[in-house]
């Protein structure tokens, strides 16, 4: 039980340096729950309900709209759900956040189209370089290095989710992706009108 | 009975036998049979259902000996909290024992009920081949069998009607198993699969007569043609009352299942992260729900709206759709409880999970249904008190227990002293199933439950500042029930040594994963003990502990 004691403490959130001795201050997302495995644990535990608990519980509220709770340890089989719900939650969400936003792209004049996932890309710039690379064999210039498509043979379009085409480059990034359906490259000529700032 | 007047040869065994066929319950054939040797021959020759509430209270053999008849069994294997990993994986539970036992003694068995236990694929081809009448299987939280296993039971089991498989871990090896079922399939009424990936549409036409229906993970977002398959499907289905599934699809396929809506009994969408006002538009139509699983992403106005439409529902369970609270929060509070409470009056089974409650609230629940007969309240986060009043919650779970006088089955969370469990000693008087985790303050609060609470059966304890001394005073009580788990308290092995030498009808199975140091024999009297389970058994000592499980004797 010591054992698991001194290990618990090592995982515990501190403030301070790095090598300083952790001042006292409760961290209040880790000291909570199930770490009794002492009955001196639980003397802590039973503080909380009388009135130093309740500063806490404003202190930690307070904590809480600053930031996320951090690190909160988990404890074994707490709440009580089945495995089976646990792990078709989980499911879930790592299908959530690992799903790639993936979108057609045509280039006019290719034979075939490719397809991309919108989320390896950090920036217009990757995709525009990554666009490059794809439809190189295709082309016949150079892509716009910039917003628009002054002075080259082919601007990026694509159709968001009003169905409406677009010139890609306009909105931030991370509106970009979420309203982007599918990407076309369409000649310089065709696009003209849809540049209006350029 | 009267001694020397064999009252017993009045009427002949058919007569006897006949009169027990009225007999409701197991413990009302168990009292008859030690009535009389007569009675207890009569009664073993024509109990056909049997219930065995732990794999490990009798020798396969032996219950299969005493009743020969047996059509039906249901039996269960781990302790309760394995479901949420406190049990190791190896620790037993094996199906292997029971029916080897039941293919040699009960050949006519038709139906098997299991839970909480390892079946392995060798166990599902036994069934298969030997229970020529074999009409129900049911597998609830177990693991060991693969979609092979069921293959061969849907290949082999003519007969089947119902074949419930939920909450099970199952290896998905042979795509495509329901396709061996056979082609006219008129006798399936129950088909639960809500732990496997499979496309229903097919088999709900060769089964219209379902009654209860779960299917597994619906990827229906990238198969759009699927949705007026599956609603004229499911229509087709006209004695449909139950449905549960993983309506992973979204609100797009709800009103596949509006045609079934208004004759559906059961509804669980426990797994389906449908929003609320989603939720409020289905469940609207289901008029004649009387029972009801959801996530709390149904929220307080969810509840509401049930408690207007859904006058006929009996039990509601409300899990977390994000139980470690990473997420936004759900607006799903003691409101919603309380509303529930007010507008069900023939809810007596709650399942609840949430973040916040106070006294208030659960005293206003305990005075609209004293009818409660299982209360399972889950406070998230541990030693959460009244947020209102920052007291803890005895109050509250005081009143629900001294309200309602049929409670079997109750769970307490929150923080709670000593005090609730005076209460629950003195007022719990039906309550069979007790769940406690990080509560009371000290060996008082065991004792008041041991030495109170006449008809407990099962008592299950994690994270409390319980000790030695109650358990060893009130020794006797454990064999008055099923079984005793406790984890995470303050038990010492020098206790469960003097309760295994005191009561030689109890396994004291000690569970000691961490192994360091000696090996437990050699372990003193005050090492602590990790986990606890005392079960009572005629069996003896098990022969398949793995390591890190000790049997005192």
């Amino acid at each position: 039980m010591e054992a698991a004691g001194e290990s618990l403490r090592d995982t515990e959130l501190r403030l301070g340096l790095p090598g300083t001795d952790a001042p006292e201050k409760p961290a209040s997302t880790v000291t909570r729950g199930g770490k009794r495995a002492l009955p001196e644990d639980d003397e802590e535990g039973y503080a909380k309900s009388n009135k130093s608990s309740s500063e806490e519980e404003q202190g930690e509220g307070d904590l809480c709209c600053q930031e996320p709770p951090a690190a909160k340890a988990q404890v074994v089989g707490w709440p009580p759900i089945r495995s089976y719900r646990k792990n078709s939650l989980h499911a879930r969400k790592v299908e959530g956040e690992a799903a790639g936003l993936y979108v057609k792209v045509s280039m006019d004049g290719a034979p075939y189209l490719r397809k991309i996932d919108l989320k390896v890309y950090k920036g217009y710039k990757e995709l525009r370089e990554a666009l490059d690379d794809m439809f190189k064999c295709f082309s016949l210039g150079e892509f716009p290095r910039k917003e628009g498509c002054s002075g080259s043979e082919y601007a990026i379009t694509y159709e968001d989710k009003d169905g409406d085409l677009m010139l890609v480059g306009d909105v931030p990034w991370e509106m970009f992706i979420s309203s982007c359906r599918r990407l076309r490259i369409m000649k310089g000529s065709e696009a003209r009108g849809l540049g209006s700032r350029h | 009975m009267v001694g020397g007047f064999r009252w017993a040869a009045m009427f002949p065994d058919e007569v006897w036998e006949h009169v027990f066929s009225f007999l409701p319950a197991d413990a009302d054939r168990n009292a008859a049979a030690l009535v009389c040797r007569a009675w207890y021959r009569i009664e073993r020759r024509s109990r056909w259902r049997v219930f065995v509430g732990n794999c490990y209270a009798v020798e396969p053999a032996a219950a299969v000996r005493r009743f020969p008849e047996v059509r039906a069994a249901a039996i269960k294997g781990k302790p309760h909290f394995a479901d949420f990993n406190l049990v190791p994986s190896d620790w037993g539970g094996g199906a292997e024992a029971w029916v080897e036992a039941m293919v040699e003694g009960w050949p006519h068995l038709e139906e098997l009920r299991l839970k909480r236990m390892v079946v392995s694929d060798d166990c599902l081809e036994l069934i298969a081949r030997c229970f020529k009448n074999f009409k129900v299987l049911s597998l609830v939280s177990c693991e060991g069998f693969s979609t092979a296993g069921l293959a061969a039971i849907a290949a082999n089991c003519r007969n089947l009607r119902e074949l419930d498989l939920h909450e099970n871990e199952v290896e998905d090896n042979c795509l495509h198993w329901m396709s061996h079922f056979p082609e006219s399939f008129a006798s399936l009424v129950t088909l639960n699969i809500a732990c496997l990936e499979e496309r229903l549409v097919g088999l709900l036409h060769r089964v219209p007569q379902l009654v209860d229906l779960g299917t597994g993970k619906f990827a229906a977002q990238h198969h759009p043609e699927l949705f007026s398959k599956l609603e004229s499907a499911i229509a087709g289905c006209k004695n449909l009352k139950s449905l549960s599934g993983f309506w992973e699809a979204g609100p797009t396929y709800l009103p596949a299942i509006y045609s079934v809506c208004e004759g559906l009994t059961s509804l669980n969408l426990s797994y389906a992260t449908i929003q609320g006002p989603e939720l409020i538009k289905l469940i609207s139509w289901c008029k004649n729900l009387q029972r009801l699983w959801v996530m709390d992403l149904i929220e307080d106005d969810g509840l509401i709206a049930v408690a207007a439409s859904c006058k006929l529902l009996q039990e509601l369970r409300v899990f977390p759709s994000d139980p470690y609270g990473a997420a936004q929060p759900i607006s799903l509070t003691e409101h919603g409880l309380v509303a529930i409470s007010a507008g069900c009056p023939m809810l007596h089974s709650v399942l609840y999970f949430c973040r916040q409650m106070t006294n208030a609230a659960l005293l206003t629940v305990a005075k609209n249904c004293p009818n409660f007969t299982c209360f399972r309240l889950c406070i998230m986060e541990p030693h959460t008190p009244d947020y209102i009043t920052r007291q803890p919650l005895d109050a509250g779970f005081s009143a629900i227990v001294e309200s309602c006088k049929h409670l079997r089955r109750l769970s307490l969370s929150g923080l709670l002293t000593d005090l609730v469990f005076k209460s629950i000693g003195a007022s719990a008087n039906c309550l069979e199933m007790l769940s406690v985790a990080f509560a009371g303050d000290g060996d008082a609060g065991l004792h008041y439950i041991l030495s109170g609470c006449k008809n407990l059966r099962k008592l299950e304890i994690r994270d409390c500042p319980f000790g030695d001394k109650p358990l060893l005073d009130n020794a006797a009580k454990l064999e008055t029930m099923r079984s005793l788990w406790m984890s995470s308290c303050s038990v010492t092995l020098g206790a469960c040594r003097q309760l295994a030498r005191k009561m030689p009808l109890l396994n004291v199975e000690v569970i000691n994963e961490r192994k360091r140091g000696l090996p437990l024999e050699l372990q003193p009297d005050n090492c602590p003990v990790e986990k606890l389970y005392i079960y009572r058994t005629v069996a003896g000592p098990r022969s398949d502990t793995p390591s890190c499980v000790w049997i005192l004797r």
